[in-house]
């Protein structure tokens, strides 16, 4: 289970630019929004919440498609199949590289853009950890999605059908509890909610990346 | 317990002839109710006295949204079934329903858009109801996607399955986080509809549409899924005999 982390972390460090493209994209979307709508950051500041952790998911999903793709292409995804390990841990293991080498940086890289929409400094804690959290349950749930369309044509857009309204729920409470902490309220809450999000998200699905990783090599 | 019922029902022959049979037993039932409930609702029942006569797309509106709950369910339960026991049968149980579902699904929103007008002034709010249907079409699409995007029958089959079972899990859980985002966001400008009392008058042609749209899916399931059978075992012998009886 290490050894799969850590195998997948370092393909995913060695191509750099499968890390950065999400993040640029993260910051690019962010850019949109005052060009779209006003530059003023007191205008911002009430939006700020829901734009950020809207780019975050956004970017999130990006990198998702790749996450079994090279594996299922190389015969990779066999050998763990016929490895007699548990296939539910090895998921877990990738998810976790995944969430690592996609989720992270865009958490890392928050406060910058938040910076740039008015968010004022007492919520970037807040900020970050909800991210955290985020990103962890759109890994967990979209490595589902990742398993059932691999190999499929236009998998990249089936992929987001099928994972962007499981994700609403913890949208729902990651941009509220921005905009809490924004408006200097405890976001205490909406985090805890996360977080048992993201111990259910991480418990089940793993079982059902490893049926579908079943399925798709029948 | 015997399960041999249970296996002899899974096998397609028979339970072509079954369905076949049944199709009646659901269809008329399902007509008369739902001519009696349209005419208890529209003509018997006395106008709101709120919302006047216009209430009385109720009657479509809250079936359709009850089908769609239950269709979901029936696609998640008869996905369970298909992986668990591998009966290829409750597959198609899948398949057939889950078109019907997402058109309950947007009946549902279209008939509350449009009673929406008149009463709220406006064709779509940001209602918990609403929204939260509004993810059930979602999800339903996905499942009928993925379906539709992979060739080899027994993999769709099986992966719409998975989806199913991750979507029914996910579906509370979406559906009090809607609640609560709505409770938390706005102090909402529109009261929701809460439970009135409503009188029997009014009921009872409710709960006729409810049975009737219920039937009706019924022997429209037994129909989608004859022609589901015909199409998975096409080349099956008996199905040759069978329809050239």
């Amino acid at each position: 289970m290490g050894l799969v982390y850590h195998g997948d972390l370092i393909l995913a460090f060695r191509r750099w630019e499968q890390i950065a493209q999400p993040v640029v994209f993260f910051a690019m979307i962010t850019t949109l929004v005052p060009l779209a709508l006003s530059p003023e950051l007191a205008q911002l500041r009430q939006i700020a919440g829901g734009v950020l952790w809207i780019a975050g998911l956004l970017a999130a999903l990006l990198g998702l498609e790749f996450l079994y793709r090279a594996d299922y292409a190389d015969g990779t995804l066999e050998q763990m199949l016929l490895s007699g390990q548990p296939l539910a841990l090895l998921s877990l293991a990738k998810t976790a590289a995944h969430w690592t080498s996609s989720g992270l940086p865009l958490v890392l890289v928050s406060p910058l853009l938040a910076i740039s929409l008015g968010v004022p400094t007492d919520a970037m804690g807040v900020l970050m950890i909800s991210l955290a959290l985020g990103t962890g349950i759109l890994s967990a749930l979209g490595a589902i999605g990742a398993a059932l369309t691999l190999g499929l044509r236009r998998g990249s857009v089936l992929l987001s059908l099928l994972v962007l309204p499981l994700a609403m729920p913890a949208l729902i409470f990651g941009a509220r509890g921005v905009d809490m902490a924004i408006h200097g309220d405890s976001a205490r809450g909406p985090l805890l909610l996360l977080g048992a999000m993201l111990v259910l998200s991480l418990t089940l699905s793993p079982l059902a990346v490893a049926a579908s990783l079943r399925i798709s090599q029948e | 317990m015997s399960w041999t019922w249970f296996h002899k029902l899974a096998s397609p022959p028979h339970f072509y002839r079954i369905a076949g049979r049944l199709t009646p037993w659901f269809g008329w039932p399902a007509f008369l109710l739902i001519v009696i409930g349209l005419y208890g609702g529209l003509v018997l029942a006395p106008p709101d006295y709120q919302q006047g006569e216009g209430f009385r797309i109720l009657y479509v509106h809250a079936p359709s949204a009850w089908m769609s709950m239950f269709i979901y369910s029936t696609l998640a339960i008869s996905a369970g079934i298909g992986l668990i026991w591998r009966i290829k049968l409750a597959h198609a149980v899948a398949a057939a329903a889950a078109p019907v579902g997402a058109w309950f699904a947007f009946l549902a929103l279209a008939t509350g858009s449009i009673w929406g007008k008149p009463m709220w002034g406006t064709w779509w709010v940001w209602d918990a109801r609403l929204t939260s249907e509004l993810i059930l079409l979602f999800l339903y699409l996905g499942c009928i996607a993925l379906r539709a995007s992979i060739d080899e029958r027994d993999r769709a089959d099986r992966a719409c399955a998975v989806l199913a079972l991750v979507g029914v899990v996910n579906l509370p859980i979406i559906h009090y986080s809607v609640y609560w985002w709505n409770t938390l966001h706005q102090g909402s400008t529109i009261t929701k509809i809460g439970k009135p009392s409503i009188t029997f008058d009014m009921l009872w042609p409710l709960l006729t549409m409810i049975v009737g749209f219920t039937l009706y899916f019924g022997a429209i399931l037994m129909t989608r899924l004859r022609a589901e059978v015909i199409r998975r075992e096409r080349d099956a012998t008996w199905l040759r005999e069978e329809l050239a009886r």
